[in-house]
């Protein structure tokens, strides 16, 4: 089964891509999707836009890679991974990870694991509108905490 | 050698474009990114040392201690932020 990965500016169908991944695929007993949104508010501050940057090439690849590495992991069938770029409001979706598998436990923790992987591996960054202007995102201490329950020492959030 | 850097997010800002090529006697990744502080602004801010700033060749995040590659692609950014 398809292990594909898509970086858009548009929006994506939550039940088109799970019928997509599922299609003609009746070893599959079990769906897990996540799909994180836009919030309206960050750091105490409200949030009026988001600005999506990645980097082309490396950014399909590491994702890739990550799901190499759920699949190497955990008993899944198939995943898809797709990210969005560009200007973005609250509201909005901005990724999906769904995964496959013949029993649950196995595409829910690849969902989570692969979530928790890309959030501090693949090569995006977010800036966000507030009222004081315009401004990065920080990396978070708590992500790099989430893959290292995974035995992934990540040090994405490091200060230096 | 003849490498091609690239910048992305807030170092893409400081340094105003988002990619250049440059020549280099650099051995690593570290020795690069010391070089090219050395030359001034707005390299010193952009990639001054003690900044949090992420390192990859060809596409693939890399230590410091990294040699560095022929016709390299290196990017300089900040910690990543997606999902």
């Amino acid at each position: 089964m398809a292990f594909t990965v898509q970086i858009q500016t548009q929006d994506f169908d939550l039940s088109h891509e799970v019928a997509m991944l599922r299609a003609a695929q009746p070893a599959v007993g079990a769906v897990c999707t996540f799909i994180g949104t836009v919030r309206d508010r960050n750091e105490g501050d409200p949030v009026s836009s988001l600005e999506l940057e990645h980097y082309p090439g490396m950014t399909e690849r590491s994702i890739q890679g990550m799901m190499a590495e759920a699949a190497e992991r955990f008993d899944i069938l198939g995943a898809r991974v797709i990210h969005r770029v560009g200007l973005m409001q609250p509201l909005d979706q901005i990724v999906l990870v769904a995964v496959t598998s013949a029993h649950r436990g196995e595409s829910f923790q690849a969902c989570e694991f692969l979530m928790d992987y890309l959030k501090t591996q693949a090569p995006f960054w977010k800036k966000e509108a507030t009222p004081v202007g315009h401004r990065w995102v920080d990396a978070r201490v708590s992500d790099d905490k989430a893959l290292a329950r995974w035995g992934i020492e990540a040090h994405n959030a490091r200060s230096s | 050698m003849k490498i091609t850097l690239r910048y992305f997010a807030s170092v893409r800002e400081q340094m105003a474009q988002s990619q250049e090529q440059v020549d280099t006697s650099a051995t690593t990744l570290d020795g690069l990114r010391q070089e090219l502080i050395a030359r001034g602004e707005p390299y010193a801010q952009a990639l001054g040392l003690g900044k949090a700033i992420r390192m990859a060749m060809n596409q693939k995040v890399c230590d410091g201690d990294a040699a560095l590659l022929p016709d390299a692609e290196v990017a300089f950014f900040p910690p990543v932020t997606g999902g």
